[in-house]
């Protein structure tokens, strides 16, 4: 025998089940019960950066989209910097901006969106650079413990290149699956980003 | 003992402790993914195609990681956390009537101060208020079954409910989910991030539920069991559950641990 080291184990994740709705998002539930809720729109009249919308699908192994997924992200501001007190990058913080959103897909459709900012890079371990990204977090019926991935963006070829997290992904081809294309509709920028869990195009999730 | 989490390592400090990089050394401990259910746990049939086959790919833990969202009281409405009231329309809802509460902690003992724990549920006879659950048993008008709180400085929270009932799905054929309330936590970084269900001391259904066997780890099951906290109830009027939830450790460096005696 020895000395016991006296650290807790973590709480066992279990599946956030089919009403994950009522709990987080009531109100895309069609349930009014709280005053403020937790939303998809991450700015606000203040915010600095360039608006965008991001939109997409997860899909299962069997290609059908998933209908009750919940979807968060969290991002740097414009200026590359964490609302944090564990960021202390030079970059400004923005009093406008939390960088936190939450959303389900749609039942029908199984579309979901966020509007918010592109986040500017922000530095990495040993302090090389990260391409602009966003971390995602999935949860839903079906899924034991929280995937977590991230999304980068189409225009930032040379620094998508330079990323030392995209870079660790031994198989080229499957960086792309990280990779949301940036279209234009009405004079909105979209970025387009489907998570696929499993098969083909399977998504990189990170054991983090 | 000081329960307020220690500043993180700052460029200076790292310069006087150069075996301590000002961003490496804030990291979460690994996640020991052994004692949670696995994406693929073929019991519980949803988990089949909807689990990654790919190996996850392991990443160090960058700002990107050990960041995330802070909330604040002005989010919070006074009822938001007593689901006895928060959704009442004309009388109390109907069942036994229970405070759950208990302390948000990590790995290291710390407290997780202010963080944001929800909770949902169904509500006594095992329904949800939600258009997709189609069980036979009613509605309760007076239930909404979801709330909230904030952790205080010492990582407590606590709510006041009705026991969930029971209710069947299909998984099996005559499948029964036990009692159980969902949990979501925060805690001060995104990797935290923890969604897990919350079973009651003494359910029979614990041990033959499917999504509770999803988790290969016998103590790791009995951790998400709460007891009867018999000394928090409310004499005449309410029993209590405790139900205590550990996030993950934030690596601590050797010169937090000498000054914090941890």
């Amino acid at each position: 025998m020895t000395q016991a080291l006296g650290y807790l184990k973590e709480t066992a994740s279990q599946t956030a089940g089919p009403y994950v709705h009522i709990g987080l998002i009531p109100h895309m539930a069609g349930f009014d019960i709280f005053q403020n809720n937790f939303g998809n729109v991450l700015v606000g009249a203040d915010t600095k950066g360039e608006r965008i919308t991001i939109e997409g699908r997860v899909i299962d192994g069997t290609g059908v989209p998933v209908s009750d997924a919940l979807l968060e992200i969290w991002q740097a501001n414009a200026d590359g910097r964490y609302n944090h007190a564990a960021d202390r990058q030079k970059g400004a913080l923005d009093p406008d901006f939390r960088g936190w959103g939450r959303t389900g897909a749609e039942f029908k459709t199984g579309l979901y969106t966020f509007e918010t900012i592109k986040p500017g890079a922000v530095t990495g371990r040993h302090k090389r650079m990260m391409a602009p990204h966003i971390n995602f977090w999935i949860v839903a019926r079906g899924i034991n413990i929280g995937l977590h991935t991230r999304m980068y963006f189409s225009d930032e070829q040379a620094a998508n290149e330079a990323d030392p997290v995209l870079n660790l992904i031994e198989q080229k081809t499957r960086r792309s699956t990280l990779i949301a294309n940036r279209s234009e509709r009405g004079g909105n920028v979209v970025y387009t980003f489907d998570i696929v869990l499993q098969g083909d195009g399977e998504t990189v999730f990170f054991d983090i | 003992m000081n329960i307020q989490p220690k500043p993180f390592p700052d460029e200076a400090e790292s310069a006087r402790h150069p075996f301590l990089p000002a961003i490496d050394a804030v990291e979460f401990y690994q996640r020991d993914r052994a004692m949670h259910p696995p994406a693929y746990a073929p019991g519980y049939k949803t988990s089949i195609s909807r689990s990654p086959r790919r190996a996850l790919l392991a990443l160090q833990n960058s700002l990107s990681e050990i960041t995330g969202p802070v909330f604040g009281h002005n989010e919070i409405g006074l009822l938001d956390n007593d689901l006895i009231r928060n959704y009442a329309k004309d009388r109390d809802p109907i069942g036994e009537r229970i405070i759950v509460h208990g302390q948000v902690l990590d790995e290291n003992r710390r407290p997780a101060p202010h963080t944001l724990v929800e909770f949902w549920q169904a509500n006594a006879a095992g329904r949800y208020r939600h258009k997709n659950d189609t069980y036979l048993a009613p509605i309760d008008p007076n239930f909404g079954g979801c709330g909230r709180a904030l952790t205080d400085e010492n990582g407590y929270y606590y709510f006041r409910t009705v026991k969930p009932g029971p209710y069947p799905w299909r998984n099996y054929v005559n499948s029964w989910r036990p009692a159980h309330i969902h949990f979501s936590v925060f805690g001060s970084g995104f990797v935290q991030r923890l969604i897990t269900q919350m079973y009651f001391e003494g359910d029979p259904l614990i041990k033959i539920c499917p999504i509770v066997n999803t988790i290969p780890d016998q103590s790791a099951i009995e951790r998400l069991i709460a007891p009867l906290d018999i000394n928090a109830s409310v004499p005449a009027d309410t029993l209590a559950y405790r139900f205590d939830i550990v996030l993950r450790g934030r690596r601590s460096t050797l010169f937090e641990n000498r000054l914090e005696g941890n």
